[in-house]
């Protein structure tokens, strides 16, 4: 246990050290206090812009549910992207530049190695997504109305989860190749693919992405939930984690 | 016991074999100098005997344990790869420390063991300053001391010195050879002046295959050649021509060369011209400066050697 903190503790120094935690935090946060912000304010926008006052009073006057919306939009596609830049080349890099070598020539378990890496991520995003959080919270109750906390959470934590989807392949393809392009490259692609399976209702609500529309139903319909796309979110990043060890342990360096 | 012993090992990569069955033992507390050129196979050995890769077949133990990726192992050697990398957000001394942290090592025993080292490769003063910034030079000697952090029982180091200035090579060969009875240093290189410097056993490797283990001074006195060697002095003496021409005619001489102040007399046996000629010099009259048999480099050694496989 005392080797696996010291390894996550240098995985997070680095996060920190290298700005990564920091602009993750900013970017996400940003975007979790200007979403409800962007919700109250747009018609008074449109309005503002000449040639087009007309179109505020066709556009409903906005409600919590247009804050809740744009928040889960904004929230969910910026930190997939984070989600993917970030770890591409956590271990391809390290393998490349030689520390990886380094390091595991010292008795340090190379499942430790990957699992302090996913740690380190998993605390980024929970991090930066709470804080996020709590700054759309804040608005979107100053400017709307207060919304029940404990739903504000799991909806967080549901978008945590999906983040977390993608930090686990990219790991996996980032174990695979030495290049980080394309360990980046591969995880898009699965993106793409999970997206184009989606068009499917009968499939998509086993996928990762159903966990955004569950995040967005908890404050419309909170009976329904997607339990299948949970499970099988949660299956995927254990698989990919284990994936990852499985090749890496046999990888040379 | 052996600190290093190495059975038959093979290493391909596809149809090529880096490691053609090679057999190898090195001696607890030696500096080995594992010497051959680009290609060799010397940076493969290194990285199997650290447990970076796998041998394809064959079998190896390090410090009394078998080769692979496990703590065991990893807890008694010590690794300085080719071009160390590092961390270039940390300091020198947060790297050692964290270094130490994969060792087990308390708090006060890390941050102890790090500044000790530091100050052991000359890094002391740069401790605080984020690697980032560090030399070639000051890497390579950071490398140094993150291989020591555990106090190995054997330490691995690849090509240690070859990348480096003439004043950095100068240091890191002294600090390696600092290291003579504290533990067994198995050093890769292509420098032959090297592992004249520092080593006391020598391993060529030529093609995936050692071709000799000796002792440094086994190895060029086996390779010696029938030659001596005499400085005069220049001045007051009788020409040193006059007597080359006359020693020349003696059926124990093979061959004569006068250069300048100096003479090289290649002769049929060296033990027996040896007294003969002193005695020869002492008559002479000549002012002698230096009297010697010519010792091979080990750079002819290692050519001599390679030549002779390439032959066969």
């Amino acid at each position: 246990m005392k080797l696996f903190w010291a390894v996550l503790s240098k995985e997070l120094r680095e996060q920190w050290r290298t700005y990564r935690f920091l602009v993750t935090l900013i970017v996400l946060s940003l975007f979790g206090l200007l979403s409800p912000l962007l919700a109250y304010f747009t018609p008074q926008i449109l309005q503002s812009i000449p040639g087009v006052e007309g179109l505020s009073e066709v556009i409903p006057p906005p409600t919590v549910l247009d804050a809740i919306g744009q928040y889960i939009k904004n929230l969910s596609q910026f930190a997939i992207l984070f989600a993917i830049l970030l770890p591409m080349g956590s271990v391809s890099g390290e393998k490349e530049r030689g520390t990886a070598a380094l390091v595991l020539s010292k008795p340090l378990p190379r499942g430790m190695f990957l699992l302090a890496k996913a740690a380190a991520y998993g605390l980024v995003f929970a991090l930066s997504l709470l804080i996020a959080g709590l700054a759309g919270y804040y608005y979107t109750a100053l400017l709307f109305e207060v919304l029940p906390f404990d739903r504000w959470l799991v909806m967080n934590s549901l978008l945590w989860l999906y983040v977390m989807v993608y930090v686990a392949l990219t790991l996996l393809f980032s174990t695979l190749s030495r290049s980080q392009a394309v360990a980046a490259g591969l995880s898009f692609a699965v993106l793409l693919g999970l997206g184009v399976v989606g068009i499917s209702r009968t499939v998509a609500v086993y996928l990762p992405a159903q966990l955004i529309n569950w995040s967005a139903m908890l404050f419309i319909q909170p009976q329904t939930a997607y339990w299948g796309s949970l499970a099988v979110s949660a299956g995927m990043i254990i698989l990919a984690l284990l994936a990852a060890w499985l090749v890496f342990r046999r990888q040379e360096l | 016991m052996s600190a290093i012993r190495i059975e038959n090992l093979v290493k391909t990569y596809g149809a090529v074999r880096a490691l053609d069955g090679l057999s190898l033992e090195v001696e607890q507390g030696s500096i080995f100098g594992f010497l051959g050129p680009n290609g060799a196979g010397k940076t493969t050995t290194i990285r199997i005997l650290t447990g970076l890769a796998h041998p394809s077949g064959g079998h190896a133990s390090v410090a009394g344990v078998e080769i692979g990726h496990n703590g065991a192992l990893a807890r008694r050697i010590g690794y300085l790869p080719e071009e160390p990398a590092f961390y270039g957000w940390m300091t020198a001394q947060e790297f050692l420390e964290y270094m130490g942290q994969l060792f087990g090592l308390s708090a006060a025993a890390r941050r102890k063991r790090a500044g000790e080292l530091l100050e052991k490769v000359g890094l002391g003063e740069v401790r605080k300053r984020r690697i980032r910034g560090f030399s070639r030079g000051m890497r390579q000697r950071l490398g140094i001391a993150q291989a020591l952090v555990n106090q190995p029982e054997v330490l691995f180091l690849d090509e240690p010195a070859s990348a480096l200035d003439p004043a950095g090579r100068r240091d890191v060969l002294e600090l390696i050879a600092g290291l003579r009875g504290q533990c067994t240093v198995f050093m890769s290189t292509h420098i032959l002046a090297d592992v004249e410097r520092v080593c006391d056993t020598v391993g060529i490797i030529h093609k995936g295959r050692m071709l000799r283990v000796a002792r440094q001074e086994e190895l060029t006195a086996a390779y010696a050649l029938p030659v001596f060697r005499v400085d005069v002095t220049g001045n007051g003496n009788q020409p040193l021509a006059a007597w080359a021409e006359k020693i020349g005619r003696e059926g124990m001489v093979e061959q004569v060369q006068v250069d300048g102040n100096a003479i090289r007399i290649r002769v049929r046996d060296v033990e027996n011209a040896r007294g003969w000629l002193l005695h020869a010099l002492a008559e002479s009259g000549l002012a002698v400066e230096r009297f010697e048999v010519v010792k091979p480099s080990l750079e002819e050694v290692f050519l001599n050697l390679v030549n002779e496989e390439v032959r066969q």
